[in-house]
């Protein structure tokens, strides 16, 4: 699942970034400011010493980040443990370099391996401290990628839809206020905060109330067949599994054929997994596998966000009927 | 159709509100413009068979359609002698709207506007003919159906019943199990648009794959001899010209 390995995988910080650097400067001058406390606190020896440390530290660090920033994209293209060690020789590097310029400037500089040894501290704190801070954000980044893809509603539903009920105003009142009030909920829910798992039964409504839209310009070539009797009505769900694939199935599987078509729906537990299991009539010449294959693909994320390898999602096309068949584990509780 | 005469509309879309809306929005036109109902079909099959008959000036032509599309309908309609003005209707389908304003083919967004069928309906009378080339474009996939006109009706071919297409000067023969027809198109095109579903096995020949039984030597008036394909359910054996001979091997079913 990519957005787990998104979660998981270690980036580095892209170094052209202004927040990036400020956060770099900020701790390695922090780090100085610690130094130079450690050896006095009188006010104006610790400026002296500050000083004395800028003029070596500001050179290795400002010479850094203009190397690093050059070599930002290349660094990027290696793995991370690659990235890392070429980093740090970059980082040694550069130390020497101002290590042996500066030795005819300074006098008594100690050995080199000293100032390497600096370096390599203060590379290695800031490597965890960015890394640490790419996994605390990324959980935030996997979630509002989740909610821009439910965000996705098939525009051929809605405007066709408010289509039918246009037609119902005139004739039938009553039934396109009823119609309204169906597609509000829907709409209502498509849009909510929907991280959170739901009982199973107020999907099932959501997907009834999906379906009476659809019949309402389907009419009797929508047919659909409910089999819940050993349905666990307590279990739980992430929102939204079950109306996307009824889409999916009135899309593929109903609106190509001028006949009636059955959707059926069944929905069991077994032990300690539930399963639900969706199939449509289903014709090779018709085409539209990209949509489907979003939607499926949106689910899978889901599912495995919310469960990991305890859930599993198959999508099976025989002759003449697909069927997606949906594991997930038996979780209790009331929403 | 006569100008002063009431425009006549045949609504052509699957799903009976969408329809009743238009029939609707007709009715509120009708006050203010001498406008009538055709006819109504759920299906492009319908219409074709209605639209001889039904007399209609402009068809309302839903896109998206179970079995025939109504990019495909707007094809055969072409082929009527005096083919009606077709304004498309479609709910969403980015494509296709893009294509359309290229080629200035008229279309009404679902829901529909009274104001906008309104203008359509206005302007349909003077509304430029649908150009067959510009509706291929706009829909590149294979037709479901060939198209003849036979004595005014439009007469469809299930691309599934045809055995093979035989080009003789500027015809193509279309033969399926039953009868052939006289179609004017081009072969090459046909084999392009229906790739896959024939082989060519001659010049001026293509054979639906699934009809083929089987080939068989032959010898022609010269004495030469050369392989032929037998078919399923015609009786008639076509030859494989020496240029194609390779397909023979390539089916692998040598009687």
């Amino acid at each position: 699942m990519s957005i787990n390995q998104n979660a998981n995988a270690s980036v580095l910080p892209n170094f052209r970034n202004l927040g990036i650097l400020l956060r770099i400067l900020v701790i390695v001058d922090g780090a100085c400011l610690a130094a130079a406390l450690l050896k006095t606190s009188e006010p104006l020896a610790l400026m002296e010493e500050l000083i004395d440390l800028s003029a070596l530290v500001q050179p290795i660090l400002i010479l850094s980040l203009l190397t690093l920033a050059a070599a930002n994209d290349l660094l990027h293209r290696l793995r991370y443990l690659y990235a890392i060690a070429a980093l740090i020789a970059i980082e040694l590097a550069v130390t020497t370099a101002v290590y042996y310029l500066g030795i005819h400037v300074f006098k008594g500089m100690g050995a080199l391996e000293r100032y390497w040894l600096i370096t390599l501290l203060m590379t290695g704190i800031l490597i965890g401290y960015f890394d640490l801070r790419g996994r605390a954000l990324s959980p935030a980044l996997t979630e509002a990628r989740l909610q821009a893809l439910q965000a996705r509603i098939r525009p051929h539903f809605l405007f066709n839809s408010i289509n039918a009920v246009l037609s119902l105003i005139r004739q039938n009142p009553r039934r396109a206020e009823h119609a309204l009030e169906d597609l509000s909920d829907l709409f209502r829910v498509l849009m909510a905060d929907n991280r959170q798992l739901v009982q199973i039964t107020s999907e099932i409504d959501l997907a009834r109330q999906y379906l009476s839209i659809e019949q309402l310009r389907l009419g009797e070539r929508l047919q659909v067949e409910w089999d819940t009797a050993d349905m666990p009505s307590d279990a739980l769900i992430p929102p939204l599994v079950l109306q996307p694939l009824l889409e999916n199935a009135v899309y593929h599987g109903i609106e190509p054929r001028s006949e009636p078509g059955v959707i059926t729906i069944r929905i069991r537990r077994d032990g300690d997994r539930v399963h639900l299991v969706l199939r449509n009539p289903y014709h090779e010449e018709s085409d539209h596998h990209a949509g489907n294959r979003m939607a499926l693909g949106n689910i899978r994320e889901r599912l495995a966000l919310h469960f990991d390898a305890e859930a599993s999602i198959k999508t099976t096309a025989a002759d003449d009927s697909y069927q997606v068949h949906i594991v997930i584990p038996y979780l209790k509780g009331v929403a | 159709m006569a100008a002063g005469q009431a425009l006549r509309v045949l609504i052509v879309d699957d799903e009976a509100p969408a329809r009743s809306r238009v029939r609707d929005l007709i009715g509120d036109c009708a006050l203010k413009l001498p406008i009538e109902i055709a006819g109504e079909a759920a299906t492009g099959r319908q219409a074709l068979e209605m639209l001889p008959a039904c007399e209609a000036d402009v068809v309302l032509l839903d896109i998206r359609m179970p079995e025939m599309d109504g990019l495909e309908v707007a094809q055969h309609i072409q082929k009527l002698d005096e083919p009606p003005a077709v304004i498309f209707t479609t709910a969403y389908d980015a494509y296709a709207l893009k294509a359309f304003e290229v080629h200035a083919v008229d279309y009404l967004l679902k829901p529909i506007r009274l104001s906008r069928l309104f203008d359509a309906l206005t302007r349909a009378r003077t509304l430029a003919p649908l150009r067959l080339d510009v509706l291929r474009e706009l829909k590149p996939e294979a037709r479901t159906h060939l198209s003849v006109n036979e004595r005014g009706r439009i007469h469809l071919i299930p691309v599934g019943d045809i055995v093979f297409l035989k080009a003789e000067l500027k015809y193509v023969t279309v033969r399926t199990a039953e009868r052939e027809f006289l179609l004017e198109e081009s072969l090459a095109k046909l084999e392009q648009e229906f790739l896959g579903r024939f082989v060519r096995i001659h010049r001026n020949c293509l054979v639906a794959k699934a009809a083929i039984r089987g080939f068989e030597r032959a010898t022609d008036a010269d004495g030469e001899g050369h392989w032929a394909v037998v078919l399923k359910d015609v009786a008639e054996k076509l030859a494989v010209s020496r240029r194609q001979q390779h397909i023979v091997r390539e089916f692998g079913r040598v009687l």
